[in-house]
């Protein structure tokens, strides 16, 4: 059985159709990820999974369970947070209130500070700055602790919105290694991204998105050789 | 009375009234903070607050200290029933609309004040004997000392839950952002009528002190100081927490310094003259942020 299973599902905005029947799934332990141009529909399809906006249509089903009519801030208690494109740091608390924040629903102390301890161990910078207000930190820092923040909930799926953007290529480059162990320690992914290659390249499976609907779908490897993605996304 | 001594009264008279203002402008700052709302009713949750008090002593015949407990409760529940009845379904509406139900709430309470508790002014049970206290050439009363002093407590208390627990961590995150909010699990709607809560009863303390200090209440007595409180938190930078605490000590020592040394006819002139001051000079406050926001 997979960890997520989307069925055609269709949003609306007021009389916009964003997402016009998609269908993907993610399996246990994989890195799948969603390509596509701006407006092609994979933020908003995050944000319907989260809960964040309501679907018209469709089934999006976490182990077994339709999310639909739950609301969006009982969804992390069930082992899937989301990372949020722009990061969306709480900019005036400290590094350490945000990823506190991220564990808002556990009560156990003990294993909460165990957590936080991981977390530094896999942005060392963020240790550093634990005390500085998080609007602070530079732009991949403050990628760093959405993600530390994300992760101290102990998801079962992370999905991730954008991680690269408005960061150095250098700074991607490290992003997207944790995610690679992040996933190796078990974490399912599911990766919204506009830097295709990379996607690619960290991706057991990719979908492409164009206006609302999937065009492609398939193994990542496969995809990055397909002549039709290489022109439309991979600029070659 | 030389006029050092007149002025260190009027600046312990005015403290004394000012940590009231204080209290009330917290909970216009907190509202507005976590909603963008200015909660025009919030006068009379603090006149509300002053007859649970005052039923509290005259019928329970409790004292001073469990009345206040009890009246800073009734006063959080009536909070949350308000903001669930009148502002949760504008959430998302247009904030004007908000705002003239505010303003409508307000007349309500009012109004339902004044026909349950009848529309003359009740003279407050005197818990507190009188007693003054020198300070050197001047003088502070017993009275002025428990309303300063509870003030202070409430203030701390209140500053512990927003900056060391969690339930305060998570309205700092709801007021910066309440989709990310979301996403960590935080139950927002919970989080405003906790917020809602927290200012009444502050508000409620309040009605209790100034009903002790003046020996009167009244279904009328919360539009003045809701005013007050209101302007006591844009001086101070509405949404700003210690910015409230400034403005309504600011607040209460000019105005009584106005009393003292102008005329007692400008006393409630004076409030407004600063809230036009403020929002010419420094629409921010004092300790607002500076860049503008669309109202």
């Amino acid at each position: 059985m997979p960890i997520l299973e989307v069925n055609d599902l269709h949003i609306y905005y007021g009389m916009i159709h964003a997402l016009r029947g998609i269908s993907f799934t993610v399996e246990q332990g994989e890195i799948v990820t969603l390509l596509g141009a701006n407006g092609a529909g994979k933020s908003t399809t995050l944000r319907a999974i989260s809960g964040l906006i309501p679907k018209t249509e469709g089934e999006i089903i976490f182990e077994g369970e339709e999310l639909g009519k739950i609301p969006a801030h009982q969804i992390v208690g069930r082992g899937l947070s989301q990372v949020p494109e722009g990061r969306r740091i709480f900019a005036t608390l400290s590094v350490e209130e945000n990823l506190l924040l991220g564990a808002y629903l556990r009560k156990n102390k003990k294993e909460i500070r165990k957590d936080l301890h991981y977390v530094y161990k896999l942005f060392p910078r963020l240790l550093e700055r634990k005390n500085q207000r998080g609007g602070n930190l530079s732009g991949g820092e403050q990628q760093m602790l959405a993600m530390g923040r994300g992760l101290i909930s102990r998801p079962k799926l992370l999905l991730l919105d954008e991680p690269s953007m408005g960061l150095a290529p250098i700074l991607v480059r490290e992003i997207f290694n944790t995610i690679r162990e992040i996933n190796q320690q078990g974490t399912t992914v599911l990766l919204v991204e506009q830097n295709a290659a990379l996607a690619l390249d960290l991706a057991d499976r990719a979908y492409v998105l164009e206006t609302g609907e999937v065009s492609v779908e398939g193994d990542a490897k496969t995809l990055a050789q397909d002549s039709r993605i290489r022109r439309a996304y991979l600029g070659a | 009375m030389e006029w050092y001594a007149l002025l260190i009264q009027q600046v312990i008279n005015g403290l004394a009234l000012g940590s009231v203002y204080s209290l009330i402008a917290l909970g216009y700052t907190m509202v507005y903070g976590i909603i963008k709302l200015i909660n025009f009713a919030h006068g009379e949750i603090y006149m509300l607050g002053a007859y649970f008090g005052f039923y509290a002593i005259t019928v329970w015949k409790l004292h001073l200290a469990p009345a206040l407990i009890i009246s800073m409760a009734l006063a959080s529940l009536l909070g949350i029933v308000l903001e669930r009845i009148a502002y949760k379904p504008l959430r998302n509406a247009p904030r004007i609309a908000a705002l003239i139900t505010a303003i409508g709430a307000s007349l309500f309470l009012q109004s339902a004040a004044q026909f349950t508790f009848g529309a003359n002014f009740k003279p407050f049970p005197q818990v507190i004997p009188f007693k003054r206290i020198a300070l050197g050439p001047a003088y502070i009363t017993n009275r002025q000392l428990i309303m300063f002093g509870v003030a202070l407590i409430l203030m701390v208390v209140l500053h512990i839950i927003v900056q060391y627990t969690r339930v305060g961590r998570a309205m700092r995150a709801v007021s910066l952002d309440k989709e990310a909010a979301m996403l960590m699990g935080i139950n927002v709607d919970r989080i405003i009528s906790f917020t809602f809560a927290l200012g009444s009863s502050l508000a409620a303390a309040g009605g209790i002190l100034v009903g002790m200090y003046y020996n009167r209440i009244d279904p009328y007595m919360g539009m003045m100081p809701g005013l007050k409180g209101f302007t006591a938190a844009v001086l101070g930078g509405i949404g700003v927490i210690p910015g409230a605490v400034i403005g309504g000590l600011i607040m209460g020592t000019a105005e009584n310094l106005v009393v003292a040394f102008g005329s007692s006819t400008f006393r409630d002139a004076v409030a407004f003259a600063i809230l036009i001051l403020v929002l010419l000079l420094k629409p921010g406050g004092l300790l607002g942020k500076s860049e503008n926001e669309k109202v």
